[in-house]
């Protein structure tokens, strides 16, 4: 199988979600105590039957990670430079039917906000944009590129997905890791809420990630958009996804959000909640899982659930966001992808995290340290 | 059932020809074991087709695939060139690549194996090369089109077990093409724990030549193998051990 798409045509929605579904106590308490856990007992430990097992999850998730990633946190912020985008998805706040003011920063309007970023602390940065292959294509991220490349250690990009001669093309210039979420592994589905544009290619969606470890892009995101639909049964793919990666492209590191749907003006209510119970389980189960994975948690989430969350297996936290293009200081007023909950800078979150003994960081990677 | 290439096995046990005492209690131990691999020097077979080889007379069971090695070799050029000779004389692509410079301990050179490795799979050879239990270097070789990867357990001839455990489960963790524990297996149990690990296959020579009884140590590594196989699939029942209890972590989510 050199394919992801050949293993996941395996499966079977239904099948998956019922076979999550029927785990027990047992399977949970297999699962919970193997030292290399299958997705079998991945299933279990997402699974209703491991709500119990709540807390006995969270001390083993604490205990691997701190022994990978010790008492560190890894701060990231986004940077959105433009909010074009020619895709219709239901849930976004950029969505082409979805009246906002369109803007794509221009060269000094992203040193602005590149400036108020670096001010924070920051000395990596996450770009972001829509889709619009006129606005926002590869000329335009490798002139970014260009031009923020001198001001940070390490670039990250969560944008279209695109081709592998395009990744390769942007690696020179700075790009350490690209982010591409699925947001939704149900296929029908998928083109429900993806009704137009090119993102409603389920497939070539995808294989992105195959792309981007192919173009051999040292770090690559992977998730799904929680409340599209079971939650269960998209992780479970997400991890499926995640296996089949690694050992394709083993030199990639790995990491893995679970954003749950936030509101935004016009905007879908979740098919599905997610309890905060349910995110716990969810982290620990992913942490359980793979002790190596990256995990990290947006300014989605609330404060005192962030609080709470920093010691239980999560790896990177961002703070200080703003999830529209100038909304650090060209155009703070503009209108956002999703509402942000938790409003605290950088320096709060740190001081948050210091005081429960970790370290915030601000840096991971170097770019002068890439051939 | 073991799949390599495009070939599959039922008997997970692969042998070798060398260090027996004669040529037909090495036949009848090979028969004892079941398998269907057997690994022949290339540097032991006449290559001049006269059939009169004592050796190839006692390998005529139509179960056992023949794997020549390229022992004795000492670099990737020698290697390639007795993979040829081996295709011709052997007629099979099939090929157990050994390249170790150094003749005391036997050990390969990755760097060697690497190259051979690359090459002989764009020549259409079934390359099985014989390795450190290297984890890094396994992936480099999938890279290049290796059809397996055989890493030692410990120096060859030892019978020391599996001294490379740590990266065996590593490799074993992340192959995706059959790992078959070559080397070092010294007695059934640890063959049986190779297997109970995950690996596909285990190699298993000098243990058997140099055992008192070659026929019935032959049957005990068959016995030995198939339960360690037989108990990778049932799951192993877990270690336990107890998360420490500290302050909760989880108590937020009530308040």
């Amino acid at each position: 199988m050199n394919n992801f798409i050949d293993i996941f045509e395996q499966y079977d929605w239904d099948v998956v979600k019922a076979s999550i579904y029927r785990k027990t106590a047992a399977d949970v308490r297999r699962a919970l105590s193997t030292e290399k856990p299958t997705l079998e007992d991945f299933k279990a430990l997402i699974s209703p039957a491991a709500a119990p097992f709540l807390e006995e999850m969270a001390q083993l998730s604490r205990a691997a990670t701190l022994k990978r990633f010790g008492k560190v946190i890894q701060m990231y912020v986004p940077l959105y430079l433009s909010n074009e985008c020619n895709n219709i998805c239901t849930y976004c706040g950029f969505s082409l039917d979805n009246k906002v003011k369109r803007k794509t920063l221009n060269p000094i309007e992203i040193m602005q906000e590149v400036a108020r970023i670096k001010e924070m602390g920051y000395d990596h940065v996450l770009l972001v944009t829509g889709e619009h292959n006129l606005h926002v294509d590869v000329a335009y991220f490798k002139s970014v590129l260009q031009l923020i490349k001198p001001h940070f250690a390490s670039i990250a990009m969560e944008v279209q997905p695109l081709e592998v001669e395009d990744y390769e093309v942007l690696k020179p210039y700075g790009l350490s890791t690209v982010l591409v979420y699925q947001e939704t592994y149900h296929k029908e589905d998928y083109k429900k809420h993806h009704p137009k544009g090119k993102k409603s290619n389920f497939k070539y969606r995808l294989e992105t990630p195959e792309r981007i470890g192919a173009a051999g892009i040292h770090k690559m995101g992977l998730g799904v958009l929680i409340g599209l639909e079971d939650w269960r049964t998209d992780v479970f793919f997400t991890a499926l996804h995640l296996s089949f990666l690694e050992r394709k492209y083993w030199k990639s590191k790995y990491s893995i959000s679970f954003p749950r749907l936030r509101p935004f003006s016009g905007g879908l209510a979740p098919k599905v909640e997610m309890s905060d119970a349910e995110l716990v389980q969810l982290i620990c189960a992913y942490r359980i899982f793979n002790k190596e994975l990256e995990l990290s948690i947006s300014t989605r989430e609330s404060e005192s659930f962030r609080n709470n969350i920093v010691k239980l297996g999560i790896t990177s936290i961002s703070a200080g966001s703003k999830t529209n293009p100038g909304g650090y200081a060209v155009d703070p007023q503009s209108l956002e992808q999703f509402e942000i909950s938790d409003e605290r800078s950088p320096k709060e979150i740190a001081a948050m995290i210091a005081a429960q003994g970790y370290e915030a960081v601000w840096k991971d990677w170097d770019n002068c340290l890439m051939s | 059932m073991l799949k390599i290439a495009d070939r599959s096995f039922t008997s997970r046990l692969f042998t070798g020809t060398g260090k027996f005492s004669d040529s037909s209690i090495m036949e009848a131990a090979l028969l004892a074991s079941e398998t269907e691999l057997v690994t022949v020097a290339l540097k032991r077979v006449s290559l001049d087709h006269t059939g009169s080889d004592d050796l190839m007379r006692h390998l005529g069971a139509s179960h056992l695939n023949l794997l020549p090695n390229t022992s004795g070799v000492r670099t990737a050029k020698e290697a390639v060139f007795a993979a040829q000779l081996a295709r011709e004389a052997l007629e099979t692509n099939w090929i157990k690549l050994e390249i170790h410079p150094d003749p005391k301990y036997l050990l390969p050179d990755p760097i060697e194996t690497l190259k051979a490795t690359e090459e002989l799979a764009k020549l259409g050879f079934i390359v099985l090369p014989y390795i450190h239990a290297d984890p890094v270097l396994c992936k480099r070789l999938e890279d290049v089109g290796t059809a397996a990867v055989m890493p030692l357990g410990a120096p060859i001839g030892s019978n020391k077990g599996l001294r490379t455990l740590d990266f065996l489960e590593i490799i074993i963790d992340q192959s995706n093409v059959p790992v078959i524990v070559d080397a070092g297996i010294g007695s059934p149990s640890h063959a049986a724990w190779a297997m109970e690990l995950g690996a596909d296959a285990v190699l298993v020579n000098t243990a058997i030549a140099v055992s008192a009884d070659p026929v019935n140590m032959a049957h005990a590594f068959k016995l030995a193998v198939e339960a360690g196989r037989m108990a990778f699939e049932a799951k192993l029942a877990p270690t336990f051990s107890h998360a420490v209890a500290s302050s909760p972590l989880t108590s937020f989510l009530d308040e």
